[in-house]
């Protein structure tokens, strides 16, 4: 199965880390990933996008992923503002393919926008995944854990287990965690190692809400 | 610093235990920094290189490499290397797209004083308009310069051809300067697997004294190079002199092709060679190339694809040769120039088999979709 994810957004909202983690945690599934980012010489806010490619096979294809059969929106101003980089937003996505929104309201798209992903037999998916970020971590930031979750919840492309390996290597800065365990530590590395676990913990927790919230909204 | 262990280079390269790691390009070849026993970096930041020099600005923190600062623009960075080199030492820097326009007058010198510098080009759109997206319209400008140059597809590319470059470019008989280009973004933004050898084994020190030319010290002062040139006699021998030294430059790059073939296999990748239609492309180009060459191959089109690796020496008794058999030749590419096309067209017998494009410019992807539209419609024209 090859998987060809775009993610849409503001930047800030981590839509890049998003897609490391999720690539990240595919290659310790024992598949193969390309990640590339894409923004402008802009600031916060600005479009930006991540692509992601996933497969069972060597991959070798770059750049945007033009032809997509998942797409992640993390803002509505993608869609209302067409802050994207292509449009409209779910412009070249593929027959059966998977939208999930992030908005708290499930009437985001236009008719005509609606209609066409109809025809194309789109599965569209809406989340309040940024709510979901502040009531569950207690900060926005985590919008992009919420959306990860939210795929996951929808398609199994990695094991949660290697997302939160990837999560704990990306947030846990690797040797602070490596060297916990031993009685040397001084009192700073202790903390940042204590905020570190609390960090990748709030995180797991976001994503296993949204995945839970996912998987139960299939089953009714 | 873990502590680090000098290994023969081949060793290496080709034979050393690889763990997979998910790098992006701009890491690759600061882990290829990290082994190449660097002694002086110089770097000024531009859009998509920075990141790279600044990782390998860490390195130098932690004891990598002897020295290291950023300069005040490209032209004093290439310049203060072009310094190093001569003093005897071994050198990296990077640079992109506006910045390889301010630094250019330093790489026929850096040639011409026939330094083994080895500088990564992460190539972007240059101005006007400004852009900062992949682009690689420099490389067609860099391949006159007589430096060597490889276009890496990936950042494993990346890695293994800035090591090889080191070795390549401080061969005694070759003494010539390296551009390792890739494509901006595609490769230095973009995260793949990428197999590297143990962190602490690294290469043997640079030996200057196997330089062909004298390494600038107390005895040969810069004077000897800077103030005596050829241009301030002006005579028969001069001239002369300077157009055998011109040809001597080129010479030092064709000896070159057989050091690149034992470090790097081939300056050349081919995947079916005997198809009816042949794609030939380098860098990104080839990787979106081969995903056409699949598709089109599943539809039961008979085409192959020819990886280009090494653009300076140039593979011309491989390419004349690739050209005989197919009808048709596709050449994509990242630039509006077609520079790649050109260098094909100008060394093949039928040039006229030979079409450019597509090409895609000024920071788009190039989607596999329009060159297999091409390869269709090259199928149909047969």
């Amino acid at each position: 199965m090859k998987f060809s994810i775009r993610m849409s957004g503001l930047g800030g909202q981590g839509m890049v880390t998003a897609a490391n983690l999720l690539g990240s945690a595919a290659v310790k599934d024992g598949k193969y990933s390309i990640v590339i980012p894409f923004f402008g010489a802009e600031k916060r806010l600005a479009p930006t996008e991540s692509y992601l490619r996933i497969s069972d096979e060597a991959v070798y294809e770059k750049g945007e992923v033009t032809y997509p059969n998942i797409i992640l929106i993390f803002h509505e101003e993608v869609i209302t503002k067409g802050k994207s980089y292509t449009m409209p937003f779910y412009e070249g996505i593929e027959r059966n393919g998977l939208v999930i929104l992030n908005s708290r309201s499930d009437d985001l798209l236009a008719e005509d926008d609606l209609q066409q992903l109809i025809e194309l037999n789109v599965q569209i998916r809406y989340i309040p995944a940024t709510q979901l970020a502040i009531e569950i971590a207690g900060t926005e930031l985590a919008t992009n854990m919420v959306m990860l979750g939210a795929l996951l919840g929808v398609l199994d492309i990695v094991t949660l287990e290697s997302l939160e390996q990837a999560i704990a290597e990306r947030f846990g800065k690797g040797k602070f965690i490596a060297s916990a365990t031993t009685a040397a530590l001084d009192d700073v590395l202790k903390r940042k190692y204590a905020k570190a676990q609390e960090l990748v913990e709030k995180n797991m927790q976001a994503i296993r809400a949204a995945y839970t919230s996912m998987k139960e909204a299939q089953l009714v | 610093m873990v502590e680090r262990k000098i290994v023969d280079p081949e060793y290496l390269l080709h034979k050393a235990p690889r763990e997979k790691k998910f790098l992006i390009g701009n890491e690759a070849v600061a882990e290829a920094v990290r082994r190449a026993n660097i002694d002086i970096v110089v770097a000024y930041p531009i859009t998509p290189q920075s990141e790279a020099t600044h990782i390998v600005g860490d390195l130098y923190a932690q004891g990598y490499i002897k020295d290291y600062y950023r300069g005040e623009d490209e032209f004093a960075v290439m310049s203060a290397i072009a310094g190093a080199s001569m003093g005897g030492a071994r050198t990296f820097t990077a640079t992109s797209g506006p910045g390889t326009l301010r630094a250019f007058e330093m790489f026929p010198t850096w040639a011409g004083a026939r330094l083994p510098v080895v500088c990564a080009f992460m190539c972007r759109g240059v101005n006007s308009p400004l852009s900062i997206q992949p682009d690689n319209i420099e490389i067609g400008w860099l391949m006159d310069t007589g430096m060597l140059i490889f276009h890496a597809e990936d950042p494993q590319d990346f890695f293994d051809m800035t090591l090889i470059a080191y070795l390549v470019a401080e061969q005694p008989d070759v003494h010539l300067p390296v551009g390792v280009c890739v494509d901006g973004f595609f490769v230095t933004h973009t995260r793949e697997i990428v197999e590297l050898p143990p962190e602490n084994e690294i290469f043997p020190p640079y030996n200057p004294h196997l330089s062909p030319v004298p390494i600038m010290d107390m005895e040969t002062p810069p004077i000897r190079q800077m103030r005596d040139p050829f241009v301030m006699k002006s005579n028969y021998i001069s001239y002369n002199t300077h157009a055998s030294w011109q040809q001597e430059v080129r010479a030092a790059s064709i000896r070159a092709r057989k050091h690149i073939t034992r470090y790097l296999g081939s300056a050349v990748e081919v995947t079916y060679p005997e198809a009816n239609i042949l794609l030939i492309a380098s860098g990104t180009a080839a990787a979106q190339a081969r995903v056409a060459m699949e598709q089109a191959r599943q539809e039961g089109v008979d085409v192959g694809l020819v990886k280009i690796k090494v653009l300076r020496p140039f593979p011309e008794a491989e390419i004349i040769e690739l050209a005989q058999s197919p009808e048709r030749i596709i050449v994509p590419e990242h630039n509006i120039t077609g520079w790649l096309a050109r260098e094909i067209k100008s060394r093949i017998k039928d040039s006229g088999k030979v079409e450019g494009g597509p090409r895609v410019f000024g920071g788009m992807t190039m989607p596999p979709k329009i060159i297999f539209d091409k390869i269709k419609q090259n199928g149909r024209m047969m």
